[in-house]
């Protein structure tokens, strides 16, 4: 459970987020969505503890982020950030053990080995466990760094961009995983994403943020509206519904349904 | 893409493979650890005993190898110091090309040095022993963590920017000094210039237990942090993210570090690449990037390079004044070949 209070946040002159209050319950796949510059992963690196707010509070499982023991906060939040670039050479299997290291300090146990083992079975990277990380493709080493957020176990996983330089097929892969992980671990899943569409297939709930505050937050149903996405995004989309999905259709401006882009013009205001 | 293919049984039979599968590609104990450590003590008995003028059943021997040990001791630490100084700053600065040297931290060291002859003259060269130079100590290290703390804190950590202002500063504090170095009287300046060019060959014996502790003490606790440093140079984000408090780690690098320049540059004076060149021949040499390896590894192999080059130098072109000229060079042209290849990362 991530409670938000009255958190904001200045870079020199410029607001880049908030005020924002907002709660996200245990479980399940939040997508946070919104133009660029928005404020989605501002927040996400906020509540994540790698960045601290100029004022405000955010809760985590009860912890302040800000004055908790760090130790402590990262056996219940995990954050990984879209650009890792490490100068140590590591495995895969190496990347993946470090998940362990607020449980272990270091000292793999039986039982950090499983989780190990778990993490690296969970993202089918069992085969790849000795490769370096320089040796593998975008999308197995998006899917090792995943692995080791999972391996640190926490309540709250947090995913800036997980989906960034991955093609079609390692998307859907990503995010699947994603949702099982949801499902069948129980984890709670905040992330950014880039594409609506990948929010609104498989998030149970939509936060959409624009000009750094919350402007829409609900199910995949409330927000993929046409009128929302205008007014969010600040350019006309339409909405189709294939095979049960929602789609937003957004390609070519002039194509959009002028009922759609209707919504724009008066919803942009705020 | 099925759910099915990942469900978290699979990770069942993964576990049962033995646990050894984490270290095939990284050895236990990596050769290269053995080979520069039987190399080491080789050169360290070497130096000891060989060319010694008196022959090994008299007296006489002892005498002389007792006084070498003084140098071979000496050698030993700056060794330690400086391999474990570069491959920690490399950690916490989360790049494997600056080095404290590069950064000025001698160059602090030695404005320092005359900063303190030229404020209190001669009276700060009459006072000896352990107090002065733990106070020295003190200030290098106080006003390493201000400046490269602050350095290396915040968005301002570009390492192009880093390696401009670093090299600035060094160039600037060396510019100050010899501006200082120009005021003193010629008595003044000789008693500096003894403290500031220490060599191996005038070792002081009464400082070496004092440094070898502080020496050994960052070590074992180096050690013992292994596991935490291998979390620091993942850098700040992940090293957060898996509840370290990142800053306070840095600082505490940075001081330990320049705790380590300022043991080794008060016992021989400056060395620009030589823990450059063995931190990098060290990561070549091990399998793995794990500070349980590459610590000890550096270590050793800074041993067997300085005392390698000790024992060459005296014994076979009886030129021991040269070593540093010569790892130096050999070392700034290693920093050359590595920039060349892989460019600034």
């Amino acid at each position: 459970m991530i409670t938000i209070e009255a958190v904001d946040k200045h870079y020199r002159a410029t607001r880049a987020l908030g005020p924002v209050d907002l709660e996200i319950a245990s479980g399940g796949l939040t997508a946070l969505v919104g133009p660029n510059g928005a404020g989605k992963s501002t927040l996400l690196t906020i509540v994540g503890r790698l960045l601290d707010p100029d004022s405000g509070r955010v809760r985590v499982g009860g912890l302040d982020v800000v004055t908790a023991k760090p130790r402590e906060l990262a056996k219940v939040v995990s954050i990984l950030k879209q650009e890792n670039h490490f100068v140590a050479r590591l495995t895969v299997r190496q990347l993946v053990s470090f998940g362990r290291f607020p449980h272990s300090q270091g000292r793999l146990t039986a039982a950090d080995r499983e989780a190990v083992d778990r993490a690296l079975a969970f993202l089918d990277l069992e085969g790849f466990e000795e490769r370096f990380l320089d040796e593998l493709s975008g999308g197995q080493r998006q899917r090792a760094f995943v692995a080791m957020v999972l391996a640190q176990d926490t309540e709250v996983v947090l995913l800036d961009e997980p989906l960034a330089a991955l093609d079609m097929r390692h998307a859907a892969a990503m995010m699947q995983r994603l949702r099982d992980a949801a499902d069948e671990l129980g984890k709670t899943i905040v992330l950014v994403v880039h594409d609506v569409n990948f929010a609104s297939a498989y998030a149970d709930r939509i936060i959409a943020l624009a000009d750094g505050r919350i402007v829409a937050s609900g199910t995949p149903e409330e927000i993929m509206r046409p009128e929302v996405l205008s007014a969010v995004f600040d350019t006309p989309v339409d909405v189709v519904e294939h095979g049960g999905q929602r789609l937003a259709v957004y390609y070519r401006p002039d194509a959009v349904p002028a009922a759609a882009g209707t919504g724009s013009a008066s919803a942009s205001e705020h | 893409m099925s759910a099915e293919a990942s469900v978290p049984t699979v990770g069942a039979e993964a576990s049962a493979r033995p646990a050894a599968a984490a270290t095939t590609r990284e050895r236990r104990v990596p050769l290269a650890a053995i080979v520069a450590g039987a190399a080491a003590a080789l050169f360290a008995v070497g130096l000891l005993v060989w060319g010694n003028p008196v022959p090994a059943d008299q007296p006489g021997f002892w005498v002389i190898v007792q006084s070498r040990s003084v140098a071979v001791a000496t050698i030993a630490l700056v060794a330690a110091a400086q391999a474990l100084a570069t491959v920690l700053f490399h950690t916490a600065t989360g790049n494997r090309i600056l080095t404290p040297s590069i950064l000025g931290f001698d160059a602090l060291y030695t404005l320092m040095q005359t900063a303190l002859v030229f404020v209190f003259g001669m009276a700060a060269t009459q006072v000896e022993g352990v107090g002065k130079i733990v106070a020295q100590s003190a200030l290098m290290v106080l006003f390493a963590t201000l400046l490269y703390g602050w350095l290396f804190s915040g968005k301002r950590a570009n390492l192009h920017v880093l390696l401009l202002v670093g090299v600035v500063l060094g160039v600037g504090f060396g510019s100050v000094s010899t501006f200082l170095q120009r005021m003193l009287t010629p008595s003044e300046f000789d008693v500096l210039a003894a403290r500031l060019y220490g060599s191996i060959g005038r070792g002081n014996p009464e400082v070496l237990p004092w440094a070898a502790l502080v020496v050994a003490a960052i070590a074992v606790w180096a050690w013992r942090r292994r596991a935490a440093l291998d979390v620091i140079a993942l850098g700040r984000d992940a090293a957060t993210s898996l509840g370290l408090r990142y800053r306070r780690e840095i600082v505490v690098l940075l001081v330990v570090v320049a705790v380590l320049v300022s043991v080794s540059t008060t016992m021989v004076g400056p060395m620009t690449f030589f823990g450059f060149l063995v931190a990098i021949m060290s990561y070549q040499f091990v399998s793995s990037d794990r500070h349980g390896q590459v610590l000890p590894v550096a270590v050793l192999l800074g041993l067997a390079t300085l005392l390698g080059a000790y024992f060459v130098m005296q014994h076979v072109f009886a030129a021991a004044g040269l070593v540093s000229i010569v790892i130096e060079f050999v070392g700034g042209l290693a920093f050359l070949i590595v920039i060349l290849r892989k460019g600034l990362r």
